[in-house]
C-alpha cells in the first residue's frame, strides 16, 4: 500500500552497514496521497517495521502570523479561515473570542447560539471528511461517498448562510455579520434529524468490519499520560479515556446551557479514535437540535454587540481557545493599543498533535503509518501556518 | 476599516506618554529589565467604555507559593481578563517549571511562543501557558525576558511537547534554547537566513537566492524593489 517513494540518501557506509544491518532510510511524502497534504516523514525501517519516523513539516508555511501583524483586526478573519481550511468556523471563532476577551465585549445570546450552530456543523463536516479520507487510506472507498453526501448538505447550508462553502469568514468581533436566511433553521433541522440514521450507515460499513478492525485495533496507541506529555488534545486525548473537552473545561458561549456528553474511548488506539469521532458526530447532532429549538423559540434578536467602529483593544494580552475538530485551538493576542495586533499567535492543535507521531508509529509496519497519520487528523494548513 | 495609517507594529503605542507608566507598574521594582511589555499599564485618560486593565497578582496563592518555593524566580505577576501572568527570572525558569509541574500539577504545557519587543531590553519575551487538570482546569502564563542573541533555557526536559514549540520559536525568532535536544529549523527550510517573526524582518520577504521566475523577480525570492506589487511595512 505505501511503497517507498525514494531514498533520503544512501545508508552511510559504516562497519554496521557492511556487516549487513538491515535499516534503511525512506522518504514518506511530501507528495504521498496518504499524508493529507505536503507532509514528509523520514522513516527508518527495518524491513517493513518502522524503527523511527521523523516528521518534516513547513512545506505549506505562509507566514500567517507575520501577516496578522500587518492587518487590522477585522481584516484578519479571512486569514484564519485558511489555517485549518476544513474547519473555518472554529478558526474564526477562536480568533474573535481572543479579541472579544481583550475588549471585554458581551456577545448577544442569539449570536452565541448561531456561532455554536456553525461550530457544530463544522465539526460534523470536518469529522465526515476525516472519516472519508481515513477510510480511503485503508482501502475502504465506499464511506467516502456516504460521508460526502452529508457533507455536501452542510456546505450548501453554509453557502446559504454566508455565501462561502469552505472559507466561511462568518464571524465578526462582537457577534456575526449575517442573520440567518429565511427557512434556514428548518433546513438545518431536517438535515440534523436525518443525520442519526446516516451515522448508523457509516457504522454499518466500518464498526464491525473485520478489515477495518484488523487495520485499526492496537495501532498507534498513545495513552493518557503520553498524550498529556505531548500536549495532545481533541479526539486522540479522549480516545485514551481522558474526559477533557474545552467546551466543558473552559466553557465559552452558550455551551454550559447545552446538554451533551463528552465521548471517551479506553484503548487509546486508532479504532477507539474512530469510535470517539463517530460518537462526537452524534453529540454534535444533539447540540444542533437543541440550538435549533432555541433559535426557533427566539427568532429575532441582536446578532452583534456594541462594538467600537475602530477595534482597538487595550494594551495587554489575552488567550482564548475553542474545541476545534482537531483539539484545542487557541489564539494568543498581544495588543499594543493600536488597530493591529502586535503579535497574534495560533496554538495549532494539528501541529502539536503531530509531534506525537514518532512515538505512535514506532514498531509498527509501514502500512500502519498510513492509518496513524490518518487517525491524528492533521490539516497541513494549520500545521505549517 | 482602514481608519488611520498608524503602524501598530512599531512597539509601544504612539499615543502613550513617554514614561509616566512607572508608578502603576505592577511588577516588583527590583526587576527593571525583565518586565513584561514595558508599557503594560494603561495610564490616565480613561476610555469611554470600561476596558479590561491589568492588576497586580503577586498576592495570588499560586504565585505566592511559587515565590516561596523557588526564591528569586518570580519577578512580578499581573492579572488581566482573568488570566494570570507570572514573570520569571531566566536562570530560575527550569526550576520554577519543575516545581509547577511536580508540586502544583501543571502537567500540560498548552503552548509556548515568543514576542519581539524590538526596542526593549531584553528584546524578547518567551511565553508559556500551563494547564492543570487536577486544579480544576486552572491556567497560568509564564514569561521570561530574553535579550537578543542570548539563549533561553529549554523546558523540553520538563514537558516533551516543548520540543517542537521551541524549535518554532528558534526558527521564527532566532532565540536559541540552551540544552534543547534537537534545535533545528522547523517551518522554514534548513539554510534559510533570518527569522521571519522578528519585527525587523520585512513582510515582503527577503531574497533567498531561489530564482523561480527570474524575469519577473530578478533578485530571486521576493518582488524586486521597484515592483509596484511590493508591499512595504515597517
Amino acid at each position: 500500500m505505501s511503497e517507498p517513494v525514494g531514498t533520503a540518501g544512501a545508508v552511510p557506509e559504516s562497519a554496521e552497514t557492511m556487516l549487513g544491518l538491515r535499516e534503511m532510510e525512506l522518504n514518506f511524502g511530501p507528495q504521498h496521497p496518504s499524508t493529507h497534504g505536503v507532509l514528509r516523514i523520514v522513516l527508518k525501517v527495518d524491513g517493513e517495521r518502522i524503527v523511527s519516523a521523523r516528521p518534516d513539516v513547513g512545506y505549506l508555511h505562509r507566514g500567517t502570523e507575520k501577516l496578522f501583524e500587518t492587518e487590522t483586526y477585522p481584516m484578519i478573519i479571512p486569514h484564519t479561515d485558511r489555517l485549518d481550511y476544513v474547519a473555518a468556523a472554529t478558526n474564526n471563532h477562536a480568533y474573535v473570542l481572543a479579541v472579544e476577551k481583550l475588549l471585554g465585549l458581551e456577545i448577544p445570546r442569539r449570536a452565541q447560539y448561531i456561532r455554536v450552530v456553525l461550530d457544530e456543523m463544522q465539526r460534523i463536516s470536518s469529522h465526515l471528511l476525516w472519516l472519508a479520507t481515513a477510510a480511503i487510506d485503508l482501502g475502504a472507498i465506499t464511506p467516502f461517498f456516504y460521508t460526502f453526501r452529508e457533507r455536501e448538505v452542510i456546505l450548501d447550508l453554509f453557502e446559504d448562510y454566508c455565501g462561502a462553502r469552505l472559507t466561511l469568514n462568518c464571524m465578526r468581533v462582537g457577534g456575526l455579520q449575517e442573520e440567518l436566511t429565511p427557512g434556514w433553521i428548518e433546513k438545518l433541522r431536517a438535515f440534523t434529524e436525518d443525520l442519526g440514521s446516516k451515522i448508523d450507515e457509516y457504522e454499518d460499513l466500518l464498526t464491525e468490519n473485520r478489515i477495518w478492525k484488523e487495520r485499526t485495533i492496537g495501532v498507534g496507541i498513545l495513552n493518557t499520560e503520553r498524550c498529556i506529555a505531548w500536549g495532545v488534545t481533541g479526539p486522540p486525548l479522549r480516545a485514551a479515556g481522558f474526559k477533557w473537552d474545552v467546551r466543558r473545561a473552559i466553557p465559552y458561549e452558550c455551551y454550559p446551557e447545552l446538554d451533551f456528553e463528552i465521548p471517551v474511548g479506553k484503548n487509546a488506539d486508532t479504532y477507539d479514535r474512530y469510535l470517539v469521532r463517530i460518537a462526537e458526530l452524534r453529540q454534535s447532532r444533539r447540540i444542533l437540535l437543541q440550538c435549533c429549538d432555541w433559535l426557533t423559540a427566539n427568532p429575532t434578536g441582536e446578532i452583534r454587540g456594541k462594538v467600537p467602529r475602530v477595534i482597538k483593544p487595550p494594551v495587554g494580552d489575552a488567550y482564548a481557545s475553542v474545541e476545534s475538530p482537531k483539539g484545542e485551538l487557541g489564539f494568543y493576542l498581544v495588543s499594543s493599543g493600536g488597530n493591529k495586533p502586535y503579535r497574534l499567535r495560533v496554538r495549532p492543535p494539528s501541529f502539536i498533535n503531530l509531534q506525537a507521531l514518532p512515538e505512535m508509529a514506532r514498531g509498527h509496519m509501514v502500512s500502519d503509518l498510513v492509518a496513524i497519520i490518518g487517525t491524528i487528523d492533521i490539516v497541513l494548513g494549520e500545521v505549517d501556518r | 476599516m482602514a481608519d488611520e495609517p498608524k503602524d501598530a507594529a512599531a512597539g509601544p503605542p504612539a499615543g502613550e506618554p513617554a514614561k509616566p507608566a512607572e508608578p502603576a507598574k505592577p511588577v516588583a521594582p527590583a526587576a527593571p529589565a525583565a518586565t513584561p511589555a514595558a508599557a503594560v499599564p494603561k495610564p490616565a485618560a480613561p476610555p469611554k467604555a470600561p476596558m479590561p486593565a491589568p492588576v497586580d497578582a503577586m498576592g495570588e496563592p499560586l504565585v505566592a507559593a511559587l515565590a516561596a518555593a523557588v526564591p528569586g524566580a518570580v519577578l512580578g505577576a499581573r492579572k488581566m481578563v482573568g488570566q494570570t501572568t507570572v514573570t520569571l527570572a531566566p536562570d530560575k525558569l527550569v526550576e520554577a517549571c519543575r516545581h509547577l509541574k511536580d508540586e502544583d500539577t501543571f502537567t500540560f504545557l498548552v503552548d509556548l511562543t515568543a514576542v519581539d519587543w524590538k526596542e526593549r531590553d531584553p528584546r524578547f519575551d518567551v511565553v508559556y501557558w500551563l494547564h492543570s487538570f487536577a486544579r480544576g482546569n486552572e491556567r497560568v502564563r509564564l514569561k521570561v525576558g530574553v535579550p537578543d542573541g542570548a539563549p533561553c533555557p529549554t523546558v523540553s526536559g520538563v514537558w516533551e511537547t516543548a520540543n517542537w514549540m521551541e524549535r518554532e520559536v528558534f526558527d521564527l525568532f532566532g532565540i536559541p534554547f540552551d540544552g534543547h535536544p534537537d534545535l533545528r529549523r522547523i517551518l522554514t527550510w534548513d539554510g534559510f537566513q533570518g527569522h521571519p517573526l522578528r519585527k525587523d524582518f520585512p513582510v515582503e520577504g527577503i531574497d533567498t537566492g531561489a530564482a523561480i521566475y527570474p524575469d519577473r523577480y530578478p533578485d530571486g525570492g521576493g518582488p524586486a524593489p521597484d515592483d509596484k506589487n511590493r508591499k512595504t511595512v515597517s
